[in-house]
């Protein structure tokens, strides 16, 4: 395996590393306020979904960054109406948002575009395309001539979408703004003792929603980030359980950012990986290309298992809001 | 004081029903700037209630508050706050994994941006620590210090917020008699410095104690409001109860027999690696009550839960002379109850009750297994268990006496009752009882301690845990006093009183047990 | 306590919400340009208006019945399983197995063979998870999730490589021997001289459902075992102080539930395909979901729900042949009750609570009335189940 080929693993890495980072601090967002959230994947096939479609009729990929926002939160908007405002079930909540995001994508796919559950192929300025940096190297054979920190600079660090280096500037931010803020404080505090923020004088209901909300909006990036920069359009079921796999990282960080990167790296490489390379040989033994696919999910597995170290969630997870008597 | 200033604090025609329960009916109080007003009554009186409307924890159905002559409305804690009242509430509302600094902090920051709000917060918590003598460590975590700095704490944290008036529900329940004493002095000075107190108790050493007024409450109504100075102890547990009740219990002397339990060095070291029982040993033999005193949390639990079955723990037990499997296949609560050692353990409603389940499912809770239970060998013979439980209520005057009946549908001492029923009635030779009165009435209280009473009489050994001392003083055969883990000493009721049961609960040692 | 009458709570508050996730069907069907009235009379007509239409709503209530058991069952330990989907995957391995290499003597023998190799090969599908819950305590909805996907791969890996015939193409097993074909309605009628329909469909394992039915609400509500598991579920500090062990509970429930999800697999394996495809469960695992949620988490419910879904199933597979409304419109129906009947759940209970309290309060006892606790009315003992009023 020679330099280029590790690099471009990595440039791999990214790309399919920055939809479960997102997807990963939207669930750090909700879950820091108490509100477990497995329907992260059905908000991304959604927003997924509508930004591609909205990007396909209006040509312009901001646009349909908006629409696929929108369509997120509107889920959000149901799964806080069902699990802070009814006191829901937060599980059965998201296992329904799931539901309903895989039926209707489809339904209304086929209503607009009779394309069998598809948009149309995006192009042109409905994309997200990459931008090359100043001095990047853009032509294959070029970079393969190239010394490695040109390699380095033109394939890993150059050529990714807009949507990339805003996804790595969310985790500072997201840091910043869980430790550093006042409306920080008061999420964390939610989502640990809201009887405590509650006779403090703030509003368990308003930083919960406000929290969902935040996650309905990252959700929605990394929906339209697959749809309208990764790939050229929607598909059924393209989010490809990523949001359950960014789940499994959020517990994995330990609900924390800066490790919800590493994390999220981590899948990233192995998706990568199991991408580059179909067959691969393991001491002499070909394994499989379906155990390389169910790689993440096995390692999830043993993730949650903790034999990587004991993570404690939030305690007041899941559980919704109700005075004591 | 002249009159025409306006009290502190006036509720008008107060009412508060959560569902069908009433829990407060067109309640008026009057309180008195700079006083310190009690606040009576027995468990589910509706005290606590009251004083959550006040302080915008929950909204009343009806009535009006008025703060300093005028009418306020508080629809919501910030708007309590804004009030300038303050509650530190029985169960204290506390973010484990924020440090002093930050719990201070939430709620009253100065700005989106958390670093200013912190260290201004700082520098006025030691002014106000220095002031009334509440020293803490800004940057401790709640989760590392013990009950009576959270308590410091949730009363700094009103402080902070500038309260003039400060509602305390059951402050001392948590502390030692040295630490309550310290509370009151600080209190004391609160008082001087012109805030308005009010304390809910049940206690009536308390009220007795340190208040200036105090009102009584009776289920959901308020039933007097006397000047403390003018009333006296027997008076208040009477407007309380609304009869006369027997204060103590009877007690024959014991006939004391062969031994029952004997605990050996028994260590218990829970997940995070907290040593909870260091070591201890007693015994009980038959016929007779040890009671186990102590502030909640010094292992009395650990403890139960070690001899019910449910914890492991290094150690010896003997129980009619043979060892007991503390960390095998044995150990578990089943083997316990073959071995002939019941419990009614210290919370029924999240150990000894399964609260959806009718009474009869509760009346096998734990004896599941009995072949008397069972049809065959598949199925249990649920007609069995209903008439044994028909029976065992009317023994034990349950009311309503009915088997078909939700556990959650009793009141707190019907539920004891029933599990009390449950495990008296099976004639154990060891009974484990915790906090046998815990929100329970007091006609019910007579009713549970005579039953104990009863046990004992009839030859059976008792461990008796509650962090009520008079309870302990009035039924032990000798007392064992916990603390940190460790027994610190063991005393006859006859030979000992309060202060000094006060001081080995606080960890002071006397001379050696 | 409880506020409203028990018929309300188990028969009002989901056909509410079954209502009001009817209504929303109803609109997400206009929206995308359709009559929801022909929506539905092409859905009934396709479903109970035919004995090919019995016959595969009754069909599918099977695969539900057995899906919704398993959620139900686990439900009751308090445990979500949404694994139904790999467990009934892992089933239809079992039932492969069973029927390809031996050569049973009778039908009815090879169905015993293959209820006992699905239900064996779903529990234990489900015996990781719940492993990892009650001693790990992993969380086991993302656990059960992931072994979803596991049991995918593995499936996809054995029928590309060794369970396909030699120079078959499509994933999928060898026939199995024809002698195990179970007996169908179309068969029986047939027999009776009554002009049937020309596909097989529902079989005899619509009848073992039916048991499976019967069994789960005797184990329950019957034996100890049940017992120990509704205790636990209630409360698992309870169910240590009365020596039920957690661990252990936890993974006899969680295989009695993925057992009932492979238990699908003898309707699906061996009662139609006749042999083992790649996606042989489309989906019914998650309509367990559904099913158990609709159906209160008890037997009789669960097959009350299983039928409608049935229905639905069968009329949506009408709907997609016969109007431009894809199948996908089931996935929407499924998630609006899900969302209704599970989480909403409250938002119908609440104003229902509120009117059922204003309905009796004239029949309580004045407020200054003696308090005993009156025999007939414990909710009305001022304690109540207060604990700190």
């Amino acid at each position: 395996m020679d330099f280029l080929t590790i690099i471009q693993v990595l440039d791999g890495t990214i790309r399919l590393a920055i939809p479960l980072l997102l997807a990963c601090l939207a669930g750090l967002f909700s879950e820091r306020a108490g509100i477990f959230d497995i329907g992260l994947e059905g908000k991304m096939l959604m927003a997924a979904f509508f930004s591609a479609a909205v990007a396909y009729s209006s040509g312009n990929a901001w646009i349909g960054l908006l629409a696929g926002i929108a369509a997120s939160m509107a889920l959000s908007a149901i799964h806080g109406i069902a699990s802070i405002t009814f006191r829901g079930n937060q599980l059965i909540s998201g296992v329904a948002i799931n539901f309903l995001a895989a039926g209707l994508t489809v339904l209304i796919a086929q209503d607009w575009f009779s394309q069998g559950g598809r948009t149309p192929q995006l192009s042109g300025a409905a994309r997200f395309n990459a931008i090359e940096l100043p001095g990047a190297l853009t032509r294959i054979r070029d970079i393969r001539d190239a010394g490695p920190f040109m390699q380095l600079y033109s394939e890993l660090i150059s050529g990714h979408s807009i949507l990339v280096y805003l996804g790595f500037l969310t985790v500072p931010l997201t840091w910043w703004i869980l430790f550093r803020t006042r409306f920080g404080l008061r999420l964390r505090a939610v989502g640990e003792s809201p009887e405590a923020v509650d006779t403090a004088g703030v509003s368990v209901v308003g930083l919960r929603f406000a929290a969902v909300a935040i996650c309905g909006i990252l959700c929605g990036i990394a929906g339209a980030y697959l749809a309208t920069a990764i790939q050229a359009g929607f598909t059924k079921d393209m989010t490809a359980n990523r949001g359950y796999i960014a789940l499994a990282a959020l517990i994995f960080a330990k609900w924390r950012p800066w490790y919800a990167l590493y994390a999220c790296l981590l899948f990233g490489l192995f998706f990568a990986i199991d991408n580059r390379f179909q067959n691969i040989e393991f001491f002499g033994i070909g394994l499989p290309v379906q155990f390389m696919q169910s790689l993440p999910y096995i390692l999830t597995v043993v993730i949650l298992a903790g034999f990587v170290g004991r993570a404690i969630p939030p305690r007041a997870g899941g559980e919704p809001y109700v005075k004591e008597r | 004081m002249p009159d025409t200033q306006p009290p502190a604090i006036e509720l008008r025609g107060i009412s508060k029903a959560f569902g069908p329960v009433q829990a407060n009916k067109d309640i008026n109080l009057s309180v008195k700037r700079g006083a310190i007003h009690g606040i009576i009554g027995e468990n589910g009186a509706g005290k606590s209630t009251l004083m959550s409307i006040l302080y915008g924890f929950y909204k009343a159905d009806k009535g009006e508050i008025l703060i300093s002559g005028q009418i306020t409305h508080i629809p919501d804690s910030q708007a309590a706050i804004a009030a300038g009242i303050g509650m530190v509430f029985q169960h204290f509302k506390l973010v484990q994994n924020f440090t002093v600094l930050e719990n201070v902090v939430l709620g009253a920051e100065d700005g989106a941006l958390l670093g200013p709000s912190l260290s201004k917060a700082r520098k006025e918590l030691t002014a106000l620590a220095a002031e009334y003598g509440l020293d803490v460590d800004p940057d401790a975590l709640i989760q590392d210090i013990g009950v009576g700095m959270q308590q410091r704490v949730e009363i700094l944290k009103a402080l902070y917020r500038q309260a003039d008036i400060l509602i305390l529900d059951e402050p001392t329940g948590v502390l030692t008699p040295a630490e309550a004493d310290q509370l009151f002095r600080i209190l004391g000075r609160l008082k001087e410095e012109g805030k308005t107190i009010v304390l809910i108790t049940h206690k009536l050493r308390e009220i007795m104690e340190i208040t200036d007024t105090v009102s009584v409450m009776r289920r959901g109504e308020m039933t007097a409001t006397v000047e403390t100075a003018t009333t006296s102890p027997e008076a208040l547990a009477e407007l309380m109860v609304g009869r006369k009740v027997l204060l103590r219990v009877e007690k024959k002397p014991a006939k004391v027999g062969a031994l029952v339990l004997e605990v050996r060095d028994l260590k218990v070291t829970d997940d995070k690696g907290v040593q909870k029982l260091r070591g201890i040993s007693f015994d009980i033999r038959a016929g007779e009550i040890l009671g186990l005193a102590g502030v909640a949390g010094n292992g009395q639990s650990e403890l139960l839960e070690v001899l019910g079955g449910y914890q492991k723990a290094k150690g010896t037990i003997r129980m009619n002379g043979e060892e007991i499997d503390l960390t095998g296949r044995h150990s578990d609560a089943q083997s316990r109850r073959a071995r002939g050692i019941a419990h009614v353990p210290e919370d029924r409603h999240r150990e000894g009750l399964i609260l959806e389940f009718q009474a009869w499912e509760n009346m096998a809770f734990g004896y599941h297994n009995d072949p008397k239970y069972q049809k065959n060998a598949l199925m249990m013979d649920n007609d069995a268990i209903r008439a044994d439980t028909a029976e065992k209520m009317a023994r034990f005057d349950v009311r309503p006496p009915n088997p078909l009946l939700a556990a959650k549908s009793f009141s707190g001492g019907n539920q004891q009752k029933i599990v009390l029923a449950r495990e008296i009635e099976r004639n154990p030779d060891l009974l484990l009882i915790g906090q046998p009165t815990r929100g329970v009435d007091i006609g019910a209280i007579e009713f549970i301690h005579q039953q104990i009473m009863r046990l004992r009489d009839e030859g059976k050994a008792i461990l008796l845990v509650s962090v009520e001392l008079e309870e302990i003083m009035s039924l032990s055969d000798r007392i064992a006093v916990m603390f940190d883990g460790q027994i610190m000493g063991e005393r006859l009721p006859e030979k000992t009183d309060e202060k000094e049961l006060g001081l080995l609960m606080a960890g002071m040692a006397g001379e050696a047990a | 306590m409880d506020i409203m009458p028990k018929w309300a709570e188990v028969f009002l508050v989901p056909l509410i919400s079954l209502i009001l996730a009817a209504i929303l069907s109803a609109v997400v069907i206009l929206a995308i340009g359709e009559n929801p009235i022909d929506a539905v009379s092409i859905m009934i007509k396709g479903s109970v208006l035919s004995v090919r239409g019995w016959g595969y709503t009754l069909y599918y209530a099977t695969n539900f019945i057995f899906t919704g058991l398993c959620v139900a069952v686990a439900f009751h330990a308090r445990l979500f399983n949404i694994g139904g989907e790999g467990q009934a995957a892992l089933g239809g391995l079992g039932v492969a197995l069973a029927l390809l290499f031996i050569p049973w003597p009778h039908w009815s023998i090879a169905l015993a063979a293959a209820t006992v190799a699905a239900a064996a090969f779903g529990a234990l599908w489900a015996l990781i998870p719940a492993y990892l819950q009650a001693a790990r305590g992993s969380h086991i909805v993302i656990t059960t999730i992931m072994f979803n996907f596991m049991a995918s791969g593995l499936l996809n890996y054995l029928l590309s490589n060794s369970l396909k015939p030699i120079g078959q193409s499509d994933p999928a097993t060898a026939k199995f021997n024809a002698a195990f074909d179970l007996p169908t309605l179309n068969g029986v009628l047939t027999q009776m001289g009554y002009k049937a329909a020309r596909d097989d469909s529902v079989n005899i394992t619509f009848l073992v459902a039916i048991a499976a039915c019967f069994a789960v609400w005797f184990l329950l509500w019957r034996t100890r075992l049940g017992y120990q598991i509704r205790a636990f579920g209630q409360s698992e500090t309870a169910a240590k102080y009365a020596g039920i062990k957690p661990v252990r509970i936890t993974m006899i429930a969680m295989m009695i539930s993925g057992g009932l999800a492979g238990l699908m697999a003898i309707n699906t394996v061996m009662g139609e395909q006749e042999r083992l495809v790649l996606n042989a469960v489309e989906g019914a695992g998650f309509i367990g979901i559904a099913v158990a949620l609709m159906g209160r988490s008890h037997p009789f419910g669960v097959f009350l729900a299983a039928l409608l879904f049935g229905f639905l199933y069968q009329g949506g597979a009408e709907l997609a042949l016969w109007t431009n409304i894809p199948r996908e419109l089931i996935v929407v129906i499924q998630a609006l009750v899900i969302l209704f009947t599970g989480a909403l759940d409250n938002m119908v209970r609440m104003p229902l609570e509120r009117l059922f309290l204003r309905l009796r309060k004239p029949e309580a006892p004045p407020p200054t009335a003696p308090p005993p606790p009156g025999p007939t009315r414990p909710d009305h003992t001022p304690e109540g189940t207060v604990k700190e009023a």
